[in-house]
């Protein structure tokens, strides 16, 4: 047990690093994605700020800070402001509880790689990311625009909508791990069966299909393409952020980023086997490889945002919902009957 | 199964996006490129800044009708005319443009003045730098537009070569 001073300058140091890192994470996804999206196209994407344009996310950061924070004239200014807030904090918040790693001992001290390790980890990820829905509809609202409410309307009922399936096919993996602590979750699935497969929950807790659910639901409450008709530009300008400039458009769009980052860290927990893999060499190696097998994994998973971002088209709005409610949830529920059902049998 | 055969499209489009991705690149990598054009690259059609061409004696080909003028449809070509007289011959008709300007701030490169030009002495060069941060630098004169003496004028020049060999500075002997 940790005294109370060591473990609040561990956590604060924690903290700091864990934010360092979010941000300097999502403003590098988005390069990442302007790159992959550029080559998909047969474009160089950045290339003129820094080597293969590597200061672009800094370019970018700096234009937004110096840009006019225009406050259009006919808003609702108290919800207004709080709304890009109350989406960057919850999208900020929820990296609290993902681990990256095993514990470590660092100068004597013990301390898991997270900032803390609580046992509802997911519960708290589910239940701060579904306030993040707050941000893009008080932002619908309050612009008092046509083309922002249409877009906050469209996004909490799609980010309604696809929560559902997205907790139902999170419920498979929590049966077959029996256990709400993202670490716990983890440590069930190390090692491997029939001689080399990995037991991740992928392959050895049957959830192939519960994995494709969380993709497509995850896809969908980001707001990433194909499902981003909350900020679909052909039809509605904007969406929930028209109205915002500056600074202001600059947190949503961190926010989307970081959401991002989540829901990879997430399906990287829960699915992929999290920070699992082959793990050798002297200790310092051994205590940072696998968080770079855990950053391996949310690379992948980021990775194939963007390809799908390059690839697919957007849906019509009926066609969303139609496929949210008749086809995924059915899907998610019969999913997690059968895995109810294995692993009683099993037992 | 149609979810299958969904799945099978999607499946073949991100195939196609990951198999482009290490396509190269189609990009003009217009001012790293290589070659004094930087990487840019041109139709012999394309319609840049204006050229104005000499005939064969390196005479200007300008006769200064002001047709290009009276056909721009923005209004930005400004002409004065002089008369050639035997001593200072700048044309091949009895007139030339004596000033020649166009402003590049007006130009909408519709290339109707090189279609006017009866004596073809207007035409579009290649030039599309032509961005600068002081306005009145787009209005460009003739000398800036002149196209260069032709390659074979001064080949047979005769200079002043006794005056040279007494220490004068070499200069061409007029008509040669």
């Amino acid at each position: 047990m940790l005294s109370i001073e060591t473990f609040v300058v561990v956590s604060v140091i924690k903290i700091v690093i864990a934010l360092f890192v979010l941000l300097t994470a999502v403003a590098y996804t988005v390069w990442l994605e302007r790159k992959v999206v550029g080559h998909i196209q047969n474009r160089w994407g950045p290339t003129r700020v820094g080597p293969f344009g590597l200061l672009q996310p800094l370019a970018d950061g700096i234009k937004f800070i110096f840009k006019e924070d225009l406050t259009p004239p006919h808003v609702y200014k108290p919800l207004y402001i709080a709304a890009p807030m109350i989406a960057l904090i919850c999208a900020l918040t929820s990296i609290a509880v993902i681990p990256i790693g095993n514990w470590v001992t660092i100068g004597g001290v013990h301390t898991p790689l997270q900032i803390t390790d609580l046992n509802i980890g997911l519960l708290i990820i589910l239940g701060i990311t579904s306030l993040g829905v707050y941000g893009v509809a008080l932002a619908g609202w309050s612009s008092n625009s046509k083309y922002s409410l249409l877009g906050g309307l469209r996004a909490s009922a799609q980010m309604v909508s696809y929560e559902v399936s997205l907790g139902l096919s999170l419920i498979g993996v929590l049966i077959v791990a029996g256990s709400f602590s993202l670490r716990d979750i983890v440590d069930g699935q190390g090692g491997h069966f029939w001689g080399f497969i990995p037991k991740w929950n992928i392959f050895y807790g049957g959830q192939f299909v519960a994995f494709f659910i969380y993709l497509i639901s995850a896809y969908a409450e980001t707001n990433r393409v194909p499902f981003d008709l909350p900020e679909a530009e052909s039809e509605l300008v904007a969406g929930y952020h028209t109205e915002y400039s500056a600074m202001k458009f600059a947190m949503f769009f961190m926010a989307e980023y970081a959401n991002m980052i989540t829901v990879a860290c997430v399906a990287s927990l829960l699915f992929l086997g999290g920070w699992h893999g082959p793990v050798f060499g002297p200790p310092i190696l051994q205590a940072i490889l696998p968080v770079f097998w855990f950053v391996l994994r949310v690379f992948g998973f980021l990775f194939v945002y963007i390809w799908v971002r390059g690839t697919l088209p957007r849906f019509r709005y009926d066609q969303l919902m139609a496929f949210g409610w008749k086809f995924l949830l059915p899907l998610a529920i019969a999913n997690l009957v059968i895995t109810a059902l294995v692993v009683a049998w099993r037992a | 199964m149609p979810v299958l055969k969904n799945i099978a499209a999607i499946a073949k489009g991100m195939s196609i996006t990951f198999m482009e991705m290490f396509q190269p690149t189609i990009v003009e990598n217009y001012p790293d490129g290589p070659g004094p054009l930087k990487g840019a690259k041109f139709q012999a059609r394309f319609r840049g800044t204006h050229v104005l061409q000499r005939d064969e004696n390196g005479l200007e080909k300008c006769v200064a009708c002001f047709l290009c003028a009276a056909n721009c449809p923005s209004n930005c070509i400004y002409i004065e005319a002089a008369e050639n007289t035997a001593e200072q011959r700048v044309s091949g008709a009895e007139r030339y443009a004596k000033i020649y300007n166009i402003d590049y701030n007006r130009c909408i490169f519709c290339g109707y003045c090189v279609e006017a030009c009866p004596t073809d002495a207007i035409t579009h060069g290649h030039g599309f730098e032509v961005a600068t941060f002081n306005v009145s630098g787009l209005i460009y004169r003739k000398e800036q537009m002149l196209a260069p003496m032709p390659a074979h004028m001064g080949a047979n020049a005769v200079f002043n070569q006794d005056e040279i060999g007494a220490g004068a500075p070499a200069v061409a002997v007029q008509g040669s």
